[in-house]
């Protein structure tokens, strides 16, 4: 199964309408979480939000998510260890306030197990390449480490250095 | 929620907006606040007293915060309640410190960014990430 999400609180009918579009040539199955969209899916099973915990377990189902560039998803995929395809919102078209997406989007890219569309278009070659990955392991266990120690140590003595 | 396994070798008490993501997570007792941003300046400010109620009924020895407005208030009536107060940047702002970050770092007592290039000297430090 693929999971198709762009968070709970703002509709990306972009992102739906392109995986809505790709959906019939595609060897799996696709639901999706549209948020407060306009565009209604007609080759997805689709439903506009989604529990923390029936969110968890459509993640841990899914072959791939592919997603807004929203930090709460990618940590979520990353739990799960499964591959990630990101399209960011724009603000030049009113898909969010500003282009942090973009930004998130741009610093994770070459990451292991996310992958970027920087154009809708490129979906369906991300798509195809994300559906190859299988399990993946995201980096970062390292980076969490080193934040856990200066959370602790802040604690301990009032400093993280 | 992320920093949980360290956060629970100790005693801790949550606050969050939404009661919903901490039972999720098995947090009982969570203090709730309501949520707000700089374009609702009522909200806020009830907000803003919401949040010196939890401190003041709490009196924590350290206010850890990951963001946003109502963490905000809590570093603030923390500090000056005497707390030791540390403000992590959300991992979602990769480009710039958030607004309550830039104002972190003068009011709490560390600030941290989650991005490497955003450091800055003194602050806001980078210490790892939670991705």
């Amino acid at each position: 199964m693929i999971l198709v999400t762009v968070g709970m609180q703002l509709g990306f009918d972009r992102l739906i309408k392109a995986m809505d579009e790709l959906a019939p040539s595609l060897s799996e199955p696709v639901v999706a979480q549209t948020g407060k969209g306009r565009y209604a899916p007609l080759h997805m099973r689709a439903q506009e939000s989604m529990t923390p915990a029936e969110f968890d377990s459509h993640v841990q189902q899914a072959r791939l998510i592919v997603s807004h560039a929203g930090i709460g998803t990618i940590l979520t995929a990353a739990r799960w260890s499964k591959p990630i395809a990101l399209l960011a919102r724009r603000a030049d078209l009113n898909e969010h306030r500003n282009d942090h997406q973009l930004a998130t989007a741009e610093n994770l890219k070459g990451r292991p197990g996310i992958l970027v569309a920087t154009e809708v278009s490129d979906l369906p070659r991300i798509v195809a390449q994300g559906l190859q990955l299988g399990t993946v392991a995201h980096t970062g266990a390292a980076q969490a480490a080193t934040l856990h120690k200066a959370v602790a140590k802040f604690i301990d003595t009032g400093s993280v250095s | 929620m992320l920093l949980r396994t360290t956060l629970d070798r100790y005693k801790v008490r949550y606050a969050s907006t939404d009661d919903g993501v901490t039972a999720h997570h098995g947090v009982n007792a969570a203090e709730t606040l309501p949520d707000c941003n700089q374009n609702r300046p009522v909200r806020s400010l009830w907000c803003a007293l919401v949040a010196l109620w939890i401190v003041l009924k709490i009196r924590p020895d350290t206010v850890l915060s990951t963001g946003a407005a109502p963490g905000f208030f809590c570093i603030f009536w923390g500090r000056l309640l005497g707390a030791k107060t540390l403000w992590i940047d959300s991992v979602a702002n990769g480009e710039d410190l958030s607004m309550c970050g830039k104002l972190s770092k003068t009011f709490a007592h560390e600030c941290l960014t989650q991005w490497e290039n955003l450091a800055a000297d003194p602050q806001p430090k980078y210490r790892g990430s939670v991705l």
